[in-house]
């Protein structure tokens, strides 16, 4: 189904199941432990040997001797792979990984070394038993240092610099202007499952089971590593612990567990530990961000630039394009952007939920706060004023397909008692000073290709395949809502099965497209399954209704269970986007509301409470939604007060590598929350009408936090995260 | 993990003589700390002692009119006790603002005093340590020392001791038993107990090997508001910053500073918890905060990422001794 025009009413709009808050299909094996990850696939790859690996030590330089004698000789010990007898492998590109294939060492935490042996524990300690000797070669880790040297990369997700106006000249004529940096830190996706990966070789025919959230990149990856046609590759992730944008790459467990089982004619399984996924896998780059914004005397903006510096890997090239949403964002004819790259030693940057945006909108909508004080504005005044209908840097020819900005803000204040807010520093409650914030939240909605095979058996019992994960978003349950809607089932009477590339391919989880591309995948075999049940009724199917397990029109009724029958009804098909996307401009908006609480004595930073406001388009299932939203606003306090993964420079690595010292919020950090989700059918987005969701959350919501504790203290830090350290310094001591 | 053997102690004096007779023997109480240092080689003991089901499990009232902890109650149990609650307030309050209640539920009150450093350097196998591995260096000077030690320092380590409750015991006059192979009792006071890194960082107490803490007594109960403050970068499951146990008389005092007597202890600043007599003799003499955070921080040695410990020492007694003098016990 190509999807070209807007959506008109269709079967999905009907409300019965779809928009229902409906609970998760899998959360009751989720609780019990009987949802199988990766590790965990005893049954199908039994007698699997255990994988250890052993990461660099060192930031940058070569392995000038490796011994693997003694690790071999150790208890338990089947194989123990290094680059000097690890197999060949397929050239490194986007999609492939190799490991081990010589000595050089790009980073800290690069596989240098497997261990497989009868027990975990017996591999973990024959890898210590491997002496190694490196010639270390000085690295570059700081990024401040290589800003200077930073150019604009040759291609990204969105692209490196874009220009409209004249910005310079527009800024130097504005009445009012704001220069301000903004910089935040490293970060590590820090999800609960560890990359992990089961390999089971039949013949020349490997079963991967694995941890990715995007099966088909997981096995284009996989197969050209190991030189091997896809066909002969099954990759299963039928439950995914949490993805957040590291499991869309594939690493040392996939390739490493897939070569020693080929080796040792035995399943393999490794895991990788905690300490080692902050240095092997990808982390959100640290950014540099400056921002500068001229106004009239109104507040309207005539001119405003974002520039972002991040660093990767020379042969890595990932920016962390903080620049982006301010392309979406606000009006001005005057603009400039640029996402700019330097050249770091550090482990390779990557994707973290709302790659670029989480952390533009740290600078930005800090930015705006300190605008609408240098104006006296009130802080949602200033965003009102320069809303937008269309994309301001392409003009009123693509315009928004929706957009509830003003909405979202409005709707918001009402409901936190933003007219509490006060001047900054004078609100105070015993020992506690108080502060409200607010932020704008953006996040463009992408879409990708999805199928979906639907099979409709004797029983009326529907069973839904397509290749789309659950990385803990609810997908199983909200394609059931889709799949049950269309036909007229009780979600009850639709089974759904993920993760496997024996189903159709996919979208995949990533980008906040997963719901609503592989939802519309599933409203396209959907589709396609009525009209083979219409026809097989002698039914006109656009006069039929689907409803209570049955066809009907007018007084005729059969049910779906006579018309399958005994050999039962297939169909398959997929979505594919047109050209929409091009016509209008298409992002999901909100609003963050803060309330923070700073210690006069200590500086500690506590939330007290917090509101989000969203319009994503239809909201497929308010609670798994509103769990997307509250996940996201946990993980943006994390941003904003503490998540920083630290860089020694010294020696090129992240040092506080485990979840102890890498700190995210517990569930103390977390009071009381709301989300409120507007109203909204975006009709431009896809025949369900949704748009992404799961980014939206984490969008801005530092933003909120930071302005909140600035209105608390009247301070204002742009050095992410807001650590007591640093807002001590400014912070005077309370009178005694 | 190396491969180790495991036996089950039938008596404290048992569990001491299987320690003392092999070097490489470790005694194993609750695990919440040891196991993960087996699992990364930083401890890698070739015997284990299990000292759980030996009776020490129980909180006694001394004839002195004092508490005796036996060395394995758990911290949560010893923090919920009634007795604890009413008469060492500072004591529960330090235990459960430690760790989580899954870690209290198995952590036991020796345990807790032997718990090792969070120093990231420490826990990282590849990075120098004089701690871990003696003579390699100390990767926290010009490292990430941001959480590290700012009294009592040396060269060849910066790390702090992590404990809550140690630091309140350190304000209550604690005293360790202990008892080595040859069945022979020794009372360590806490002050005494834990060592300063010097050029021996390895070295984090008095103990010898085998030598096997039964219990830990608490004097009479000394009145007075109880308090512990305990600063941190989250509101729950992280090492503090600054902590602060405080056992303090309001009154006019000697010249009328608002405190009759104070006892003050910091916790997350030193490789043992801190305690400084000056300070609380200024206070008794009608001295401020600020004076007496001067003696609590004499001789402080802060890196480049640590020193805002001293400001945010300061600030933080500050902000007890005016809770204490109010009058208040309960934290707000």
């Amino acid at each position: 189904m190509k999807f070209d025009t807007p959506a008109g009413p269709n079967p999905s709009d009907r409300g019965r199941v779809l928009g229902q808050p409906r609970d998760r299909i899998d959360g009751p094996l989720k609780v019990s432990g009987r949802a199988p990850y990766a590790y965990e696939y005893h049954a199908e790859a039994p007698g699997a040997a255990y994988g250890w690996i052993l990461g660099a030590s060192i930031g940058k330089g070569r392995i000038a001797r490796i011994d693997r004698r003694a690790a071999e000789a150790a208890p338990g010990v089947l194989l123990v792979l290094t680059h000097e007898n690890a197999p060949e492998q397929g050239e490194d590109s986007d999609y492939a990984a190799p490991q081990l294939q010589g000595p050089e060492i790009l980073h800290y935490g690069q596989a240098v070394a497997l261990v497989v042996a009868e027990s975990l524990e017996e591999a973990r300690a024959a890898a210590a038993l491997i002496d190694i000797a490196y010639d270390a070669a000085p690295g570059h880790y700081d990024l401040a240092e290589e800003r200077d040297q930073a150019k604009l990369p040759e291609s990204g997700q969105t692209p490196p610099r874009t220009d409209v106006g004249d910005f310079e000249t527009g800024y130097a004529r504005a009445p009012v202007t704001l220069d301000v940096t903004y910089t935040t830190p490293d970060q590590s996706q820090a999800m609960m499952e560890p990359h992990a990966s089961m390999a089971l070789w039949e013949g020349d025919t490997l079963t991967l089971f694995t941890s990715h959230q995007i099966m088909h990149w997981a096995q284009e990856g996989v197969a050209a590593t190991l030189r091997m046609p896809q066909e002969k590759l099954r990759v299963v992730s039928r439950y995914v612990g949490g993805g957040f944008g590291s499991k869309l790459e594939v690493y040392a467990d996939a390739v490493l567990s897939a070569l020693a089982a080929r080796l040792l004619g035995r399943p393999v399984k490794v895991a990788l530990s905690r300490p080692l996924i902050f240095n092997h896998t990808t982390h959100r780059a640290a950014t540099i961000q400056r921002l500068r914004i001229g106004t009239e005397q109104d507040g309207r903006i005539v001119a405003i630039a974002h520039e972002s510096w991040s660093g990767d890997q020379e042969s890595g090239g990932t920016a962390e394009e903080a620049s982006s949403q301010t392309r979406l964002l606000y009006a001005g004819e005057n603009r400039m952007t640029r996402n700019r790259l330097a050249t770091l030693d550090l482990p390779f940057a990557g994707s973290m939920r709302a790659p670029g945006e989480a952390v533009g909108l740290l600078a930005l909508e800090c930015a705006m706060d300190e605008l609408a004080e240098k104006l006296g504005m009130d802080p949602i005044e200033l965003r009102v004023r320069n809303d937008v209908g269309y994309a301001p840097e392409e003009g009123p020819a693509k315009p928004f397909s929706s957009r509830k900005l003003v909405e979202s803000l409005r709707v918001g204040a009402e409901r936190f008692g933003w007219e509490k807010r006060t001047a900054p520093g004078l609100r105070r409650e015993g020992r506690w000073r108080i502060g409200l914030g607010v932020a704008a939240a953006v996040r463009p909605n992408l879409a990708q290709p999805s199928q979906a095979r639907l099979r409709l058996d004797g029983q009326g019992q529907l069973t839904v395949e397509t290749q789309m994960t659950d990385i803990g978003t609810g997908s199983y349950t909200i394609l059931a809502q889709v799949a049950a809607e269309m036909l007229g089932l009780p979600l009850e009477a639709v089974t759904v099965r993920l993760g496997d590339t024996d189903f159709p391919k996919a979208s995949g989880s990533g980008g906040s497209w997963g719901a609503n591309s592989s939802g519309a995948g599933v409203y396209a075999a959907a589709a396609e399954l009525r009209g083979m049940i219409a026809r097989k009724a002698g039914f006109n199917a656009d006069d039929a209704v689907f409803e209570d397990g049955g066809i009907r029109a007018g007084n005729r009724r059969i049910a779906l269970a006579d018309i399958a029958g005994a050999e039962g009804l297939v169909a398959e098909a997929g979505i594919e986007f047109g050209d929409l996307s091009e016509k209008y401009a298409q992002a999901s908006f909100g609003a963050h509301f803060c309330e923070v609480a700073v210690d006069a004595d200590t500086a500690e930073i506590r939330i007290r409470r917090m509101l989000s406001v969203a319009a994503a388009g239809r909201v497929l299932n308010p609670k798994t939604a509103r769990s997307q939203c509250l996940g996201g606003m946990t993980m943006g306090i994390g941003a904003a007060l503490m998540e920083e993964a630290v860089v020694d420079r010294r020696h090129g690595l992240f040092i506080n590598h485990d979840l102890a010292e890498y700190q995210v919020p517990v569930h103390a950090d977390i009071p009381h929350m709301d989300v409120i989700f507007l109203q909204e059918e975006d009709d431009k987005s896809s025949p369900i009408k949704a748009k992404g969701i799961g980014e939206l959350g984490i969008c801005g919501v530092g933003a909120a936090v930071a302005n909140a504790v600035y209105n608390a203290t009247g301070v204002r830090l742009r050095d992410y995260p807001l650590t007591l350290d640093k807002l001590l310094r400014e912070m005077p001591a309370a009178a005694a | 993990m190396r491969a180790f053997t495991y036996e089950r102690a039938e008596s404290p004096a048992a569990a001491a003589a299987a320690v003392a007779r092999n070097p490489e023997a470790r005694f194993i109480a609750g695990g919440t700390n040891l196991l993960d240092l087996m699992k990364l080689e930083i401890e890698a003991p070739r015997h284990l002692v299990d000292v759980n089901r030996l009776g020490l499990d129980r909180i006694e009232e001394t004839p002195e009119g004092g508490l005796r902890i036996g060395a394995l109650v758990r911290n949560t149990d010893l923090a919920a006790d009634p007795r604890v609650r009413r008469d060492y307030a500072v004591l529960s309050r330090a235990l459960v603002a430690g760790a989580s209640g899954q870690l209290r539920n198995k952590a036991t009150t020796a345990g807790n005093l032997l718990q090792r450093t969070r120093c990231p350097y420490f826990y990282d196998p590849a990075m120098p340590c004089n701690k871990r591995r003696p003579g390699s260096g100390c990767g926290a000077i010009g490292g990430f020392s941001r959480n590290l030690g700012i009294l009592g320092t040396s060269e060849h380590c910066i790390a702090t001791h992590p404990s809550d409750m140690a630091v309140a015991m350190r304000a209550l006059d604690a005293v360790v038993e202990t008892i080595d192979a040859e069945g022979a009792a020794r009372r360590i006071p806490i002050a005494d107990f834990h060592t300063l890194p010097g050029d021996t960082p390895e070295i984090e107490t008095v103990l010898r090997h085998g030598e096997f803490i039964t219990a830990v007594t608490l004097p009479p109960p000394a009145g007075g508001i109880h308090l512990y403050r305990k600063v941190r970068d989250r509101a729950s499951y992280a090492f503090a910053s600054v902590s602060v146990a405080a056992v303090v008389h309001p009154g006019q005092g000697a010249s009328g500073g608002g405190i009759a007597s104070a006892r003050l202890a910091f916790g997350g600043v030193a490789h043992k918890p801190w305690r400084v007599a000056e300070a609380e003799d200024r206070l008794a003499d009608g001295g401020d905060a600020e004076a007496a955070a001067e003696a609590v921080l004499r001789g402080a040695r802060p890196t480049g990422q640590n020193a805002y410990k001293l400001p945010l020492l300061r600030r933080t007694l500050a902000g007890v001794l005016a809770q204490a003098r109010q009058g208040r016990g309960e934290d707000r």
